[in-house]
């Protein structure tokens, strides 16, 4: 079962569509409360880290009975240094985006807290490629 | 403790989600940084922040928190009102200060996260 959703980068109003569309979709499925709830926090941040640093992405989650695998993939500015921005407290947050309640420098550790698997690609001038996988089974 | 003697102690107003004011609340957390929220699991509980805008809703929906507690005269916007309904959650508008809040509610039994 594939989902694809589009992400304005800029749209606060917005952010967090999609991890609601999705979170709606796997309680339809039944998916393990625990599990659900880690994919939609981990989802969540890497959707608003889009709508704070990049200008457009692409959504894709695909579920099957074994695991839930979500890619966002931007354009933006990309990162230039992954093991910084891993760091907790590190953060290149807009004042809008602190204004939003987040860009405190927790969201990419959030996120791998929450993940059994997290892959960063990231092209400094072209986008990043945030690949989050959940095992079900 | 449930959400109608919350809004009394606080002579605080529902602004959205008046027919679920019979539900029980057992926690509260409060913070304006919902990176931090999202860090805090808490089942059956309430956000206490001063962020008015819809990320508050969103967070705490991430979270299953039904309940949104906006302190310091926060007003409620149209947009997170909205998400609120779509998401049953209820609003609530009250004029005290976080600490203010988080008192009289310790005061009365509302337990911490932790």
């Amino acid at each position: 079962m594939k989902f694809e959703y589009h992400v304005e980068g800029g749209d606060f109003l917005n952010a967090g569509n999609a991890s609601g569309n999705i979170k709606k979709v796997l309680k339809k499925l039944n998916v393990d409360p625990g599990v659900l709830k880690r994919v939609v926090v981990a989802l969540y941040e890497a959707e608003v880290n889009i709508v704070a640093h990049a200008y457009r992405g692409n959504i894709t989650a695909d579920i099957s009975p074994q695991k839930i695998e979500i890619v966002l993939d931007d354009e933006g500015p990309g990162i230039p240094d992954i093991g910084l921005a891993m760091q907790q407290g590190y953060s290149t947050a807009s004042t809008k985006v602190r204004e939003m309640g987040f860009g405190a420098g927790m969201g990419l550790p959030n996120i791998k807290a929450n993940t059994d698997d997290m892959k960063i690609e990231s092209v400094v001038g072209k986008g990043t490629k945030l690949t989050l996988s959940f095992n079900l089974a | 403790m449930k959400i109608s003697e919350i809004v009394k102690l606080l002579d605080a107003k529902i602004v959205c989600g008046e027919e679920f004011a019979d539900r029980e609340i057992e926690r509260a957390f409060a913070s304006d940084l919902m990176s931090d929220v999202l860090t805090t699991p808490f089942d059956n509980g309430i956000l206490i922040t001063g962020l008015a805008n819809p990320q508050s809703v969103r967070t705490a929906d991430m979270m299953d928190v039904s309940v949104i507690l906006l302190a310091r005269k926060k007003r409620a916007t149209e947009e997170m009102i909205s998400l609120a309904k779509e998401n049953d959650a209820v609003i609530i508008e009250c004029p005290l200060s976080v600490f203010h809040i988080s008192g009289i509610l310790f005061e009365h039994g509302l337990k911490p996260v932790y």
